[in-house]
């Protein structure tokens, strides 16, 4: 510490001077906030204001606007290729979240139960996807589904099954998509779930145990309701990942077959930069911004409770 | 009873252990295996000739030590202005009260719902016009903001007692003082689960280099991944060595700080 104690009129300070004292600081909080608001505002105020003006317009990358009105949004209500995106990731969306929340809760369970040994190597694997990229995620599980030299095949056919056809039906396709995301969303999950389940106290437990209630009447019945706060989170968290599943498909399959499998987000990009349709692009986004909106509201609703603040 | 329990976990356990490990060791063996091998069948969990063959081609037709450089550029001072940015913010949430603070952080949570990706097309031109395209500051900048990193350093501050910070007024501290003096050094910890973090998001992070970055000596590794996974013809040796080589960085990561990352309470850090 710097400052040594100073005689200044703090000590026995005027009404008025002591009101002054006791003043909130406002010029020190407005500084430590400021680089952030700064940033805030370019990247995600200034693009959402642009993007709902784009919306608006014809706009290609270059050239002034050109208001179309609500053309964009017209177009969109009966652009077939933009529902079965949509209806895709909804698709993707509610098949995945319950994939990675029972992945993650089970696996967070077995690790923090005292009966199972080498829990601490196991949890070294669980975790290790969460450092590879979702480029890399991609990867490895396109190349463990190639549909010749795949080892998933491989293995299906030394059973006597025929090859399935992971990258050209759409289907499963999909499935090998689900596959990845929850293998790679895991990790995460997991230490949510893990520091959840070691804040309940072991009395609840073994009080349960003792007046007869089994191991699943337990889980079922305390152990699964105190972690309400923490399953909002894990499934509020996936929806929105989900939701944006962008490069973990591109490496895996691009969004095939075709575009069978494109996601919204998917969608997006090739809308407003492969085909440099800026304004068609920014239309979709918009009404992207509105699911996801409904989305956490209405999470948000459900749990009241839980603190996300 | 008990022991017949123990064993059936220990067994659900590690076959569940097996499947999450095996693809990575499916990936991680298949490249360094030749070419040839790769593709012909019966396929063998150990390469029956090991080689390196994958990885020098990788390194030598792609200039991997750019793509090294690139990322950890982006990377280390990301992170650096991550951690004081999400600092000062989180502290600033932590300890001070305004309308105008709280109206901010309600924007800082709406962050993690309306992520990047969904306005692609319009933040794309917004870094153009800050004329950051092509550039790495234009992968930099954009990223320094994470709400998960301010609501960690939130969340902290605020279990720091207020005391501290009335005793130090009293003694003519001012405001940033006590914070740079007193406060930052106390989130030491904080800081350094956060610069884990963030360095694994920046070192996987995809869709700002994508959007941002034109030239390919300006391209990061996983930019480099996809050029050549996209590729209509994919060079399998090759990539499943790049694949292998571009996670060298996060591995040491992890073993150099293990125990911070897996003791980590995230129970309020939102994932980026």
């Amino acid at each position: 510490m710097t400052a040594v104690t100073t005689p200044v009129s703090t000590e026995r300070p005027t009404p008025t001077a002591r009101r002054k004292g006791r003043r909130a600081p406002v010029l020190a909080p407005l500084l430590f906030i400021s680089v952030a608001v700064v940033l805030f505002c370019l990247f995600f105020l200034w693009p959402g204001a642009l993007g709902l003006l784009y919306s608006f317009t014809s706009y290609r990358g270059v050239g002034a606007l050109r208001f179309v009105g609500l053309d964009n949004y017209v177009d969109l209500a009966g652009d077939p290729s933009f529902y079965a995106a949509l209806t895709r990731t909804a698709l993707y969306t509610v098949l995945a979240v319950p994939a990675h929340y029972v992945a993650a809760l089970a696996i967070a369970v077995l690790l923090t139960s005292t009966a199972a040994a080498g829990k601490s190597a196991a949890r070294v694997v669980f975790f290790l996807p969460w450092l590879i990229s979702p480029i890399v995620t991609g990867v490895i599980w396109r190349w463990l589904f190639g549909e010749n030299f795949g080892f998933v095949n491989v293995l299906v056919q030394a059973f006597g099954g025929a090859a399935a056809q992971w990258q050209t039906d759409g289907t499963l396709a999909l499935i090998v998509v689900i596959i990845a995301g929850t293998w790679a969303g895991t990790a995460f999950n997991m230490l949510l779930f893990i520091a959840a389940l070691r804040n309940i106290p072991r009395s609840y437990l073994e009080a349960a145990e003792i007046d007869g209630a089994n191991s699943w009447q337990r889980f079922r019945r305390i152990t699964l309701p105190l972690l309400g706060p923490t399953s909002f989170m894990v499934v509020l968290l996936t929806t929105i990942g989900s939701m944006k599943e962008f490069a973990m498909i591109q490496a895996l399959n691009g969004g095939g077959p075709g575009t069978e499998n494109m996601l919204i987000v998917q969608y997006i990009y090739r809308t407003g930069f492969e085909r440099a349709n800026i304004g068609y692009a920014s239309a979709v986004s918009m009404v992207l911004m509105v699911i996801l909106i409904v989305i956490a509201v209405v999470q948000l609703r459900f749990d009241r409770k839980s603190d996300l603040s | 009873m008990k022991a017949a329990r123990g064993l059936s976990s220990t067994l659900v356990l590690w076959l569940l252990g097996i499947v999450y490990l095996f693809p990575v060791l499916w990936f991680v063996l298949s490249s360094f295996k030749p070419g040839s091998e790769l593709f012909s069948l019966p396929l063998t969990i150990l390469p029956e000739t090991w080689t390196t063959s994958g990885y020098s081609t990788a390194w030598s037709r792609f200039d991997f030590q750019r793509y090294f450089f690139n990322t950890s550029v982006v990377a280390v001072v990301t992170t650096a202005l991550t951690v004081i940015v999400s600092a000062m913010t989180g502290y600033a949430f932590a300890k001070y009260r305004a309308w105008w603070l709280r109206a901010f952080f309600v924007c800082i949570l709406a962050t993690t719902m309306l992520p990047t990706e969904v306005i692609m097309p319009s933040s794309f031109v917004v870094v153009r016009d800050l004329g950051l395209y092509d550039s790495l500051p234009g992968i930099i900048v954009p990223s320094i903001i994470t709400a998960t990193g301010i609501f960690m350093f939130r969340q902290y501050f605020s279990t720091v007692p207020d005391e501290l910070m009335e005793a130090a007024r009293i003694d003519g501290v001012g405001e940033i003082t006590l914070f740079v003096r007193i406060m930052l050094p106390l989130a030491k910890p904080i800081c350094v689960v956060l610069a884990i973090f963030s360095m694994q998001w920046r070192w996987n992070d995809y869709i700002w280099p994508l959007l941002v970055l034109r030239d390919p000596n300006r391209y990061t590794l996983q930019v480099a991944l996809r050029s050549i996974v996209g590729a209509d013809n994919i060079d399998w040796p090759v990539l499943l060595s790049a694949s292998v080589i571009s996670l060298l960085p996060m591995v040491l990561l992890f073993l150099v700080f293990q125990r911070q990352i897996m003791d980590v309470d995230i129970n309020s850090g939102l994932k980026d």
